[in-house]
């Protein structure tokens, strides 16, 4: 039995895996990665978050009910017979206008995400984008994009995003558009302060000595330095940006029905909570509320892996 | 310092230019506009009504006359959609109403983020700091306008204690619930940046020297720690202010206070060109305003920047 260990222990494979392991731990990304998954909320939230996803892609096939059909059963009782029950097949109740809540929560779970997960890191590609132009070139440039900075932040979002929904239409892309439109400064400051900071190493001026472009040294050399607030900073982006989303459809100037978002959905269940049909609020609120909790894990999760500070 | 004051105040007015030119554009030449319907007017009609509200002139001519009607008269013009009424009629009903309670929220957030952040910090990993943590994550996850419903659910339809919207003259019963909504996620927010540059301050050398003189610790604090610890927290506010006014559209909505943002709504969906240009405005410049009082105040109070500007 010893004797066995002990094989097992001085053999070449053994060493060989030891030490394969000891070179990957030395990567940034490797190490990142175990920080993360020894953090259990993170994990979880992962989870959690998963199973919205296939929630939003999936739920559909369980539903009876389309998102637009409008049960004509239950259309004038709803407060009777609307609410949650699993005999008409309205797992979720049915809403004020007596179409099914659980299909109509499927779909704005969708959007809500979808909105969440191109705009977000769209705009934060553009912001950083835009923030390492302007670390690395500096001057006027520089000079320009921190000004326009500077005075976008000062303007309250809601206006542009009102103005513009009023006026183009308030279909799922323009929404999008608005948003990144909207949101073109974020990561652009941390992104830019990192790239002034890392311009000036060894590493840069050895690739201009060999002869490459400015664009070919940010994307090639810089951008991979820079990954990690990148990607902290989307994962902070994204339950921002369907927040905004859900508070633009709440106000009635976001996503157009018949189709829904769960903004929108929170804003009908808030209208006729005083009817009595709470679950119109509850379910939406809870899926909003779950969808929050495990981006805001997620992202505390990446920032405590990623962020050299934090070690 | 009245020449840091003068210079920021002269980069407001290309700032509201660029927004009032850039609104302008983006609003008319968007299809579609106030006077559209599902049964369109007579040509000859139309025209009419196009010609009393300057709009058969090409655009740049009727953005020079708005633009000089603001700053020769103050006069935002007529609401496009509501017949009865002017711009400044609009403002001067509904902004009162968003400053009472934007000013009460304000108030709420200083008044209970503060000393909760100097507490969770004095008490570090005790009882109140946990409270803390865990409201900010609530904070996070529950913003305003989920907060809001849940809050009509508890205070009205529940325990019957407050009205679940209106503004009555402002009663302050119905000033609680817009404050608290619009407030609750900054006031977290400003515990947390309390607690934290508290505990930054309460870590440095002279706090140790003070003690070491043996100060009560009530003096520490009060007169040593705070006013340094609440820098950070100052600067914050400018930001505040900007996502608050993102707010008081929510809650001007929700709770039917009868606020600008339930005008600015309205605007969006009747297309009223002037409401929502005069009302951009006048949040824009509200804005800046907060933002200028905010960076004025830190001036004054910080010795080190005091000395930069002059």
């Amino acid at each position: 039995m010893i004797g066995a260990v002990k094989r097992r222990l001085n053999s070449a494979t053994f060493a060989d895996e030891r030490a394969g392991e000891m070179v990957a731990s030395r990567s940034f990304w490797a190490d990142a990665g175990r920080r993360f998954l020894r953090n259990r909320m993170a994990v979880f939230s992962v989870g959690m978050l998963s199973v919205l996803v296939l929630f939003a892609i999936f739920g559909n096939l369980f539903s009876r009910w389309s998102f637009e059909e409008i049960d004509w059963n239950v259309l004038g009782r709803i407060k009777q017979d609307g609410g949650p029950s699993l005999e008409n097949g309205h797992w979720f109740g049915v809403d004020e206008l007596g179409r099914d809540l659980y299909a109509r929560v499927v779909q704005g779970t969708r959007t809500s995400l979808l909105v969440g997960i191109i705009a977000g890191p769209v705009s934060v590609i553009l912001g950083a984008t835009l923030g390492a132009l302007s670390g690395y070139y500096g001057g006027r440039f520089d000079r320009t994009v921190l000004g326009a900075y500077t005075i976008w932040l000062a303007i309250p979002y809601i206006i542009f995003f009102v103005v513009w929904q009023a006026f183009f239409g308030r279909s799922m892309s323009q929404m999008i558009l608005v948003i990144i439109l909207v949101n073109w400064t974020a990561g652009l400051l941390i992104v830019r302060g990192q790239v002034m900071m890392l311009k000036n190493r060894e590493f840069v001026d050895a690739a201009r000595m060999l002869g490459m472009s400015d664009l070919a040294i940010i994307f090639r050399h810089l951008a991979p330095n820079v990954l990690w607030v990148v990607v902290i900073y989307t994962s902070l982006v994204i339950p921002e940006v369907i927040m905004m989303e859900s508070l633009v459809s709440f106000l009635g100037v976001g996503i157009q029905e018949p189709n829904t978002s769960l903004g929108a959905l929170l804003s009908e269940g808030a209208s006729t909570m005083t009817f009595g049909t709470l679950w119109q609020l509850g379910f939406p609120a809870a899926i909003f509320v779950l969808a929050q909790v495990s981006l805001f894990y997620i992202g505390d999760g990446l920032r405590d892996a990623l962020d050299p500070k934090e070690r | 310092m009245l020449n840091y004051t003068l210079r920021r105040l002269l980069m407001v007015i290309p700032t509201l230019l660029i927004l009032v030119i850039f609104a302008f554009y983006l609003m008319r030449l968007a299809p579609g506009g106030p006077f559209t319907s599902e049964r369109p007017l007579p040509p000859a009609v139309m025209a009419n009504v196009l010609e009393r509200y300057g709009m058969d002139e090409p655009l740049h001519v009727q953005l020079w006359t708005y633009i000089k009607n603001i700053i020769c008269c103050f006069d935002f013009g007529p609401s496009f959609a509501q017949k009865d009424r002017t711009v400044n009629d609009v403002i001067t009903q509904g902004f009162p109403v968003t400053l009472t309670y934007g000013f009460w929220s304000a108030v709420f957030v200083l008044a209970l983020g503060v000393p909760l952040g100097i507490i969770a910090a004095l008490r570090h990993n005790g009882f109140w700091d946990y409270t803390m943590t865990g409201l900010a994550i609530f904070s996070q996850i529950f913003p305003n306008f989920v907060l809001a419903p849940l809050l009509v659910l508890l205070f009205t339809l529940s325990w019957g204690l407050l009205p679940g919207g209106g503004w009555n003259g402002g009663q302050w019963q119905y000033i609680v619930m817009p404050a608290i909504a619009l407030g609750t996620s900054y006031m977290a927010s400003v515990a947390r940046l309390t607690r934290g540059s508290m505990l930054e301050v309460l870590g440095s050398p002279y706090i140790r020297t003070a003690r070491a003189k043996g100060l009560p610790e009530r003096t520490i604090i009060l007169r040593h720690a705070l006013k340094p610890a609440l820098l950070p927290t100052l600067t914050y506010m400018g930001p505040v202010f900007v996502y608050m006014i993102t707010g008081s559209v929510f809650v001007d909505v929700f709770f039917s206070t009868g606020g600008i943002g339930q005008d600015f709504i309205d605007g969006a969906y009747s297309r009223d060109y002037s409401i929502l240009l005069g009302l951009a405005i006048l949040y824009a410049v509200l804005t800046f305003a907060l933002t200028l009082a905010v960076d004025l105040l830190y001036a004054w109070i910080d010795p080190k920047v005091r000395a930069g500007l002059s």
